[in-house]
């Protein structure tokens, strides 16, 4: 699998994610400056967290418009696979490649703690390594990460089984405790209608060994190896 | 012709405002028990220049759609007005009788 990891002014995961797919999975990656305009050469492409451009005006706003997201626009309506962590994922709502956007936390905190996480469906491109109800354990670090869409799209989003991940109970149970941040319907994850473009608020290439706490967050790099493998199968 | 252009961006009433929520409980902290409700939102000043204020206002109203406001979540409202010529352009008589343009 040939990663590219899109790196805006401001992005600060970059790093971690070479290394959760570079040196634990042992995968190809490359670092992809935001000037760029092709991205023939991937099959993955992530966008990291981080504080793009500051994250002046809204998080995620300028950094739509950086040369390197019409290709990233290309790419995903090509069905390529685009995962968006954090910032990443409020990018991908600003280009309008995901639905919804993500608010100041309803606490006005900045979160960072470990959270689990329920997967709600197994056919993205990046939880099909888990099964539907299973508890993963990855840790959340943002202050805007309070999905809200509204109510159409939201049914809209639901019905189609759009949403991947929300935040659960240790024992799974959805609850309101469990929700860090004031998401509807504790929403942490939701993919697109294809299923190829996955955003979500909390770090997984920050759970990929046991010295950091735990390896939950390899399932869904190993997911993205898989539907590759199954694409070319 | 130089156009100056506020913008005002608040969050949809559907949307929640945890700022908004937040500082109406300082006000109330501090005694200000008759405030109801408070949202917070950005304001933004553009220089432009164009032809008329018709295209001054199309021209923000593109940018207020594009970029400065999220239709996801927020509204926006602009302000427009023409900005004087500077005191400096003016004739020496007429910044003599007191800078003030037109």
């Amino acid at each position: 699998m040939r990663t590219g990891i899109i790196v805006f002014p401001g992005t600060w995961s970059d790093r971690d994610c070479a290394h959760a797919v570079g040196e634990i999975l042992g995968q190809k990656t490359r670092y992809v400056d935001h000037r760029e305009e092709r991205l023939d050469d991937l099959d993955l492409v992530i966008l990291p967290g981080g504080f793009s451009y500051g994250d002046y005006l809204r998080c995620g706003a300028i950094a739509r418009f950086a040369p390197v997201m019409d290709a990233v626009t290309d790419f995903a309506n090509r069905g390529g696979l685009v995962l968006g962590i954090c910032n990443g994922f409020q990018i991908l709502q600003e280009a309008r490649l995901l639905p919804g956007a993500l608010l100041r936390n309803a606490s006005c905190e900045f979160r960072c703690e470990w959270v689990n996480l329920r997967v709600e469906q197994s056919e993205s491109a990046f939880t099909l390594d888990s099964r539907p109800g299973q508890v993963l354990r990855i840790p959340i670090s943002h202050g805007e990460g309070n999905f809200f869409a509204d109510p159409q799209t939201l049914e809209a989003i639901e019905r189609n089984g759009q949403v991947v991940f929300r935040y659960c109970a240790q024992d799974g149970r959805v609850t309101a405790e469990s929700n860090p941040n004031g998401s509807l319907s504790n929403i942490a994850g939701i993919a697109n209608a294809r299923g190829n473009v996955v955003g979500m608020m909390p770090h997984p290439e920050r759970a990929c060994e046991d010295l950091l706490g735990g390896t939950d967050g390899l399932a869904v790099f190993r997911s993205a190896i898989h539907a590759l493998a199954r694409v070319a199968a | 012709m130089t156009y100056r252009a506020e913008v005002y961006v608040t969050l949809k009433p559907v949307v929640n405002d945890p700022a908004g929520l937040t500082i109406k409980g300082g006000l109330r902290a501090l005694g200000f028990d008759s405030v109801t409700d408070v949202r917070a939102g950005k304001y933004l000043v553009v220089t432009l220049e164009a032809d008329d204020e018709d295209q001054a206002r199309s021209r923000v109203e593109e940018m207020a759609r594009q970029l400065l406001a999220n239709a996801v979540i927020e509204d926006y409202r602009i302000e427009l007005q023409p900005v004087a010529e500077p005191v400096a352009a003016l004739s020496p008589s007429r910044s003599g009788a007191g800078g003030v343009g037109t």
